[in-house]
């Protein structure tokens, strides 16, 4: 790729574009980190500074994490999260090469479901889930969290795109190798396909790390809530009006996606443009 | 031991037929080039024999033993492919020794970290490890097992892919137009080095090539297909010389054989660009027909006379040894191409009269279906058209 030259006037003019659109995406964040560093007179004063007058974050973070089991809460998110991406990847990673690489009858109108189940948002399922859950007597538990999720359209479909754009050549020669095919799917497959599988983790991680409806619905208990969940229920105890310590638990749950995004970034980027570009 | 036996295969692929029965035997250690322009169905062919694809009827034998409905790994074929198809998440060594481990290690001995310290896995690995710098070396690889196959020029990744085909032995080689990704010098030494690992080996070898010379070079018999059928199958020199079907003699040889019409004048005669030229075939007075002219068949003639045919040149190529002249004729709306010796006619020009004769068994003889005709009684033992040297 070779970089255009623009005019200064032009690249002035993008880069304004570029610095308000992520301002106005940034200043939520910008403010959140902002609060939580502030004492409460501070919080509610009619005039906005960045930095805070007094530096009252020791006492808020301390609040966020010792008032309500917040590292419980975030331990109970990690492990959801992580259950529910080795289901996924476990069961997309084979339908995907089913999709891209193999032929059978009903294929396609079977990758045609896919996409459908692609455009239906998550929560018109909630009640047929909750029903499903109900009757196999795991709401309130770890399954309930994970089991809705272990499918996902997306996953398949981002898999199934990046398995076609390897060559049916390297399929034949793992046949011919001795590999059967789900021994193709995890040896050769995957691996090769590592952009895709890390964008997806991220996807997913960030989805169901800031999932707040359905843990809503499917858990009642205080000791199997994630990490949304949980800054609910501790502003719910600490009667609402407490902004600096639920702004610095806020802070502390975005945090980990935030230093995984930046971490991976590279990949994630790889994963989402390789499908289109290449 | 391992010769393969085809029997009446056909395929399509959906209403296009790929393979209209075809059937072929080849010999144990024989190698056998399948020759033809692509979409002639030499890869499919291929790729049937090695269980990749399914035949529509028909069956495969190798080694005595029907093959049909196995599975590509227990065919005891290796195969090498155009793209290489090498693992790149893989190093060099991980790649060749990919097939001794799928086919040696039990499934819990190939797991990451532990396999390797389950009972009765380390001697069978190290066993692989030595089996794998052995194949290294001979192919001269040794110093690349640790890179990756992207860190590796296109004749590197040529030589681990074939590395990988040969570390188990298999019984039957199969190769799909491995050379036409390498550059020409590079394609014409590892014509080389594939025509040696043939004589060390001396498995049979199966090759797929759409390039005439690498069907000369290194093979045993030609086998050529055009639109999903064999028209021939034959030693190379006698697939050049001796062409069953005009489109056999038109994909051979470079420059290409002139095909001119021509008529039956009397028996053992015939007119052919404006003059009389002796045939020794049974072709009834009057009929029309075509006569394949290998350029090298034409030999340069001081003077017109009876059996020369005379043209003015339109263009003269040097190539060193030999000319190539394009001629011509009258009555011919095509030039004719003659490859003539350098020294016998050294001063050829554009725009003179040439003449040229041609030896009456050195005329490939095509009916109107493009079918050879042959000479009565010519003798075939000698056909005396010197295969030109194929670089």
């Amino acid at each position: 790729m070779s970089a255009i030259r623009l005019s200064p006037a032009a690249a002035i003019l993008r880069h304004g574009v570029l610095v308000l659109t992520s301002a106005f995406i940034l200043v939520p964040f910008v403010w959140m980190v902002s609060l939580s560093l502030k004492s409460p007179g501070e919080i509610f004063r009619a005039t906005f500074s960045v930095l805070p007058a007094q530096f009252y974050g020791v006492d808020n973070y301390a609040k966020a994490i010792t008032s309500v089991p917040l590292p419980g809460y975030m331990g109970n998110g990690l492990l959801v999260c992580a259950l529910i991406l080795a289901a996924q990847i476990l069961v997309c990673a084979p339908a995907a090469y089913a999709l891209a690489k193999l032929k059978f009858w009903g294929r396609d109108f079977i990758f045609a479901m896919v996409l459908v189940g692609l455009l239906l948002p998550h929560q018109v399922l909630s009640l047929p889930l909750f029903i499903l859950c109900y009757k196999l007597g795991i709401l309130n538990t770890y399954l309930a969290l994970v089991i809705p999720y272990v499918v996902s359209p997306f996953g398949i479909f981002l898999f199934r795109q990046f398995f076609r754009k390897i060559p049916d050549d390297i399929v034949h020669a793992a046949r011919l190798d001795g590999l059967t095919e789900l021994a193709i799917v995890w040896k050769i497959m995957v691996p090769m396909a590592l952009p895709a599988v890390i964008a997806f983790s991220i996807f997913s991680v960030v989805a169901h790390w800031n999932d707040l409806f359905w843990p809503l619905i499917a858990v009642r208990d205080g000791h199997l809530m994630p990490a949304p969940l949980g800054i609910m229920a501790f502003k719910n105890e600490e009667a609402g009006n407490d902004y600096g310590p639920l702004m610095a638990a806020s802070t502390l749950v975005v945090a980990p996606l935030l230093i995984a995004f930046l971490a991976a970034q590279k990949w994630f980027v790889e994963g989402m443009t390789g499908g289109s570009v290449k | 031991m391992s010769g393969i036996a085809i029997r009446n295969i056909r395929k399509s692929f959906g209403a296009t037929r790929v393979l209209h029965d075809v059937s072929l035997s080849i010999a144990d250690g024989e190698f056998l080039t399948l020759l033809g322009p692509s979409g002639c169905g030499k890869s499919t062919l291929l790729r049937i024999l090695a269980g990749l694809e399914v035949q529509d009827t028909g069956s495969i034998e190798i080694g005595g033993r029907v093959v049909d409905g196995i599975r590509p790994k227990r065919r005891d074929v290796a195969m090498v492919f155009q793209s290489y198809a090498l693992y790149p998440h893989m190093s060099v060594a991980a790649n060749i020794a990919l097939p001794l481990r799928m086919r040696r290690l039990s499934r819990a001995q190939r797991l990451p970290l532990i396999g390797r310290w389950l009972p009765g896995s380390g001697p069978v690995i190290s066993g692989i490890e030595m089996e794998v710098s052995r194949t290294a070396e001979a192919l001269g690889i040794a110093h690349l097992l640790n890179r990756r196959p992207g860190q590796l020029s296109g004749g590197q990744r040529q030589r681990v892919a074939v590395g990988r085909a040969m570390v188990r032995h298999p019984a039957v080689f199969l190769m799909d137009e491995p050379l036409s990704n390498l550059d020409a010098k590079l394609r014409v030494q590892m014509r080389a080095e594939i025509k040696d690992l043939h004589r060390r080996l001396g498995v049979t070898f199966v090759y797929v090539t759409h390039d005439q010379a690498e069907a000369m070079t290194l093979s045993d018999r030609v086998v050529v297909m055009r639109d999903g059928e064999i028209l021939q199958v034959a030693p190379p020199q006698e697939i050049y010389a001796d062409p069953n079907d005009m489109r056999v003699a038109e994909f051979l040889g470079s420059p290409k054989i002139n095909m001119v019409d021509a008529t039956m004048r009397e028996p053992g005669l015939v007119d052919l660009a404006g003059s009389a030229l002796p045939v020794a075939c049974e072709i009834a007075p009057g009929s029309k027909f075509t006569v394949g002219i290998r350029p090298e068949a034409f030999q340069f003639a001081e003077h017109p006379g009876p059996g020369v045919i005379t043209g003015s040149v339109r263009m003269v190529e040097h190539m060193g040894s030999d000319l190539f002249v394009y001629f011509d004729p009258c009555g011919l709306e095509h030039p004719l191409i003659a490859r003539l010796s350098a020294e016998r006619a050294p001063h050829i020009v554009a725009g003179q009269t040439l003449h040229v004769s041609v030896r009456p068994d050195q005329l490939l003889v095509f009916n109107r279906d493009g079918r050879r005709v042959r000479a009565r009684d010519v003798s075939r033992t000698n056909p005396s058209t010197p295969v030109r040297e194929w670089a």
